[in-house]
């Protein structure tokens, strides 16, 4: 999804700077534009500030420069209550004094709902999270999922345009985590609103938006779809933080067009295509995804590069074989490859001849 | 097993209904070697519940013995009232058959007669008398008078009996007339020995009792009392006017001319004074009536009555501003009532203390569960540092601030806020109480609420906020009912400790700000009636147990979080 300029996007970060103890920045010049219906994911190790950007956006937090826009309406002086965001907590933060629907109820009552519409509303919201017959329950009496489902009902029964959701999943475990990574984006979608999700799973940031904020040291390392991301990472700390990959250090000898030859540290000569290199003589780290390589040279292109590997260990996982290499120096080089009647399992020790396609390697900064 | 689902023919088999009759099938369940397995859970625990009470035993004992039990002593001289009928065990009984109408009769001055004689040898005649005094007052003066006076009647046969014959004022005769000889022979002995105790006990000659059936036996109490108490030898001791009075009676009711004992002209002729028309007498009510005219009066004699049982709701009764009448227990007159007035003072300063303290603790301690943990640990410090001085110096501190002469004072009157011919008088009243109390008792209300407090994530009020609440909203409606627990703890905390308090209302509660506790301490170590401020103590302990049920119920005790 392209972005949309600052004047029609409905979330808009401008400039935006966040200091705690006015000796070091959170979060250090931030610029985003969210369009309406947008599933964004702010995505980042613990400390990288993707909390924090959605604090200052609920209100929690005030920026200490820039501006942030709602509607294209600046929010920074509206108090958190006013600004209409319906907000998913990590644990849920569901009051354990009142039932679930005395929960849901509570934004409706403070809106001065009248009764009779409120009950319709809660009843609305239980049942589309599949909990209808929960209203009378206390929050204590609800496993984990359930609290998840009324949490996320309570955020949504105010019918807000923008949700925000701070780790809501990660206090489940896997199976339900997957189960409702896909109900929260197809509720999303079929409402048609506006959702900002923090977290610092990968693989949910990957499955559930449109589009990965990755943030590290207060910036945004990569704004893109989740396929552009995992594919074309701009850096190296994208490329080490979405999904695995394999990394080879080397200086870049020449840059033409699309492609560029790295000299490893080890002394193999490879092609890479340059994306954050320009010039020969720099250093680079060249990547390339464990799925992209390939044993069997067949299975490649005429002008597959490929290079001597020694297998270390072999992993059976059910679904796929992981098998571990020295290839160039680098003990951790990892291949996968996927577990079909006619795939050779290799052995350790076992001398092989790895390759992949120049475009699936990409040369990236060093740092 | 309890089950609500009991096994019905209308479910047919269900898992509950297949695992039921299993049960019921293979009976109870046995563990690897056939014993039950209760019984094998049972022994493989008890180990570990031995252990627990051999940890817990030495803190049990003594709290057993040094505070459950004084306690239980204590709270049961509230009903304990042995002293009526040990000292005058006589007099009791004889008052058992008057219906309380009137005056008793001559028996009953009898008994009380020789009764009160002998207690007031034995020196706890004065006792009764204080304790009575409780009930009636005038009674102490009344038995400490009588003490002495009852030898006035006495004294009018002994005074005849002398001027008959001089060996009736000499310790001898009446020595060989009541004891046996072998006594007197062995007293004898030991007398010219010049020891040290081991003196033979006194025995009555045989013949006596039936001969005098009441002067043997006052001589015999004389006589016992004197080798015990006085560790005298009756041989050498004069006896009491009270034997002389015994021994009338017995002469005035019976003829001696056949008696035949020892000197036995000189009963013979004692006998004939009696007989003879010029002998004076005196009526033993009107012995008494002469010693103090209350005597005179049936209120005394009621009172004993009425405390002669064993045990008596008489503490409990004064406690609670009434008071025991032969018609049964009636209301106090009211410029008599104090007790009840009492304690409604203190639960409803206790409950102004309590509620202060909410009112100050609650901002504190918000603002502390709220702040960082560095700032937050500080701060508390500066909460318990009152418990760093001791209680006197805190409230006399209160006493310096708040006199009339005190810093309060003085800088209201620098202001010009108050005039200096009228200083506010804040301290020996309630207020200065109220303020001390809630000033001292503030932490305990502090701390339950901030540790409940402190385990409040902050993400609710961000939650209700998020939602649309105002802060006051948000505040009001998610985070002052969770906190409800902390402030009950607290407040339970602070009111039974401030129902108790005895120091701080003593220092700086004048007349009209002292608690009940005040009141018990003055019975306690003062008056002396033990008795009712055990039953003060009583009261005030099913009050707090009361209140502390009420709140069972109506707020949880589960419910209350100290930590």
């Amino acid at each position: 999804m392209p972005d949309t300029g600052t004047s029609d996007a409905f979330v808009a970060f401008e400039r935006v700077q966040k200091s705690y103890d006015g000796e070091t920045l959170v979060v250090k010049d931030l610029n985003l534009n969210m369009p309406k219906g947008e599933f964004l994911t702010m995505l980042g190790p613990s400390g990288s500030g993707k909390t924090t950007c959605l604090m200052m956006l609920a209100g929690f937090e005030t920026a200490t420069h820039g501006e942030i826009k709602l509607d294209g309406v600046s929010i920074n002086n509206i108090p958190p209550h006013k600004r209409g965001i319906g907000m998913v907590f990590q644990n849920y933060a569901l009051f354990p004094h009142m039932t679930v629907a005395e929960n849901l109820s509570f934004p409706l009552e403070v809106r001065k709902i009248g009764k009779s519409e409120r009950e319709k509303k809660v009843q609305r919201a239980l049942d589309m999270v599949e909990m209808g017959a929960f209203g009378g329950r206390r929050p204590a009496q609800l496993s984990g999922g359930q609290q998840q489902r009324i949490a996320l009902a309570r955020a949504l029964v105010f019918e807000p345009e923008l949700v925000l959701m701070d780790e809501p999943l990660g206090a489940l475990d896997k199976q339900l985590r997957e189960k409702m990574q896909f109900e929260i984006t197809d509720l999303a979608h079929r409402l048609g609103i506006t959702v900002v999700y923090v977290t610092h799973d990968q693989t949910e940031a990957l499955t559930m938006s449109d589009r990965v904020a990755v943030f590290d040291d207060g910036r945004i390392q990569q704004l893109a779809p989740p396929d552009q991301l995992y594919e074309a990472p701009e850096n190296s700390f994208v490329a080490q933080f979405i999904g695995e990959n394999n990394t080879l250090e080397g200086v870049v000898q020449e840059v033409k067009g699309e492609t560029c030859t790295v000299k490893l540290d080890h002394g193999e000569i490879i092609e890479a295509k340059p994306v954050n290199v320009s010039k020969a003589g720099e250093r680079t780290r060249v990547s390339i995804r464990p799925e992209r390589v390939e044993i069997d040279k067949s299975r490649l292109g005429e002008n597959a590069h490929t290079l001597k590997a020694t297998v270390r260990e072999f992993i059976y996982m059910g679904d796929i074989f992981r098998t571990r290499l020295s290839v160039a120096g680098n003990d951790e080089f990892v291949i996968k490859t996927r577990n079909a009647p006619d795939q050779v399992r290799l052995r350790p020790g076992q001398e092989v001849e790895i390759g992949w396609m120049p475009e699936d390697c990409r040369a990236l900064d060093a740092t | 097993m309890t089950d609500a689902t009991g096994a019905d023919k209308f479910t047919g088999p269900t898992p509950d209904n297949a695992l039921r009759q299993a049960d019921a099938e293979s009976g109870p369940v046995l563990a690897a070697d056939g014993t039950p397995l209760k019984k094998s859970l049972g022994r493989a625990l008890r180990m570990q519940k031995i252990r627990a009470l051999a940890l817990i035993a030495p803190l049990l004992i003594f709290v057993l013995v040094s505070f459950i039990a004084p306690i239980a002593d204590m709270l049961f001289r509230s009903v304990e009232n042995q002293i009526v009928s040990e000292t005058l065990p006589r007099t009791t009984e004889a008052l058992g058959s008057w219906d309380g109408e009137g005056m008793p009769s001559e028996d009953v001055f009898e008994a009380a007669y020789y009764d009160i004689f002998i207690a007031a040898e034995n020196r706890i005649h004065t006792r009764l008398g204080s304790r009575l005094n409780y009930e009636l007052t005038g009674a102490s003066s009344l038995f400490r008078r009588s003490g002495r006076g009852l030898d006035d009647i006495g004294e009018v046969y002994q005074d005849q009996f002398e001027d008959l014959d001089e060996n009736w004022d000499e310790a001898r005769p009446w020595a060989e007339i009541m004891g046996s000889e072998d006594w007197i022979a062995a007293q004898e002995e030991w007398d010219a020995a010049d020891e040290e105790g081991g003196m033979p006990r006194f025995q009555l000659r045989e013949g006596a009792a039936t001969a005098f059936p009441n002067a043997a036996q006052a001589y015999l109490t004389f006589a016992r009392f004197t080798q015990t108490e006085d560790e005298d030898s009756p041989l050498e001791e004069e006896p009491w006017s009270m034997v002389h009075t015994a021994l009338y009676q017995d002469l005035a009711a019976e003829d001696y001319a056949s008696y035949d004992g020892p000197r036995a002209g000189m009963v013979q002729a004692a006998d004939e004074l009696v007989a003879s028309p010029d002998f004076q007498t005196v009526t033993f009510a009107d012995g008494f009536a002469e010693i103090d005219e209350d005597w005179a009066t049936p209120e005394i004699w009621q009172t004993i009555k009425l405390y002669s049982p064993n045990y008596t709701s008489g503490y409990f009764l004064n406690a609670v501003d009434m008071q025991l009448t032969p018609d049964g227990a009636e209301a106090r007159d009211a410029d008599e009532q104090i007790y009840l007035f009492l304690f409604k003072r203190t639960l409803f300063m206790s409950l102004v203390i309590t509620f202060s303290c909410i009112a100050l603790g609650y901002p504190v301690a918000f603002l502390l569960s709220n702040l960082p943990m560095r700032t937050a640990n500080v701060l508390m410090i500066l909460v318990l540092l009152p418990f760093w001085t001791s209680l006197l110096v805190r409230t006399s501190a209160w006493k310096v601030m708040l006199q009339q002469q005190g810093v309060i004072n003085d800088v209201l009157v620098w202001l010009g806020l108050v005039a200096d011919d009228s200083r506010l008088v804040m301290i020996n009243n309630q207020f200065g109480t109220i303020v001390a109390m809630t000033h001292i008792l503030l932490p305990f209300m502090i701390l339950p609420m901030y540790s409940v407090m402190s385990t409040i994530p902050p993400s609710y009020l961000r939650a209700a906020k998020s939602l649309g609440a105002t802060n006051w909203t948000a505040f009001w409606r998610v985070y002052f009912p969770q906190s409800i627990p902390g402030i009950g703890a607290g407040s339970i905390l602070v009111f039974i400790l401030s129902i108790g308090y005895y120091i701080t209302p003593e220092i700086v509660g004048g007349t009209t700000g002292t608690f009940i506790s005040n009141r018990i301490a003055y019975h306690i170590s003062t008056s002396l009636n033990w008795g009712l401020a055990a039953a003060l103590g009583s009261i005030l302990l099913v009050v707090v147990l009361l209140l502390y049920w009420a709140y069972d119920r109506i707020v949880g005790i589960d419910n209350v979080k100290l930590g």
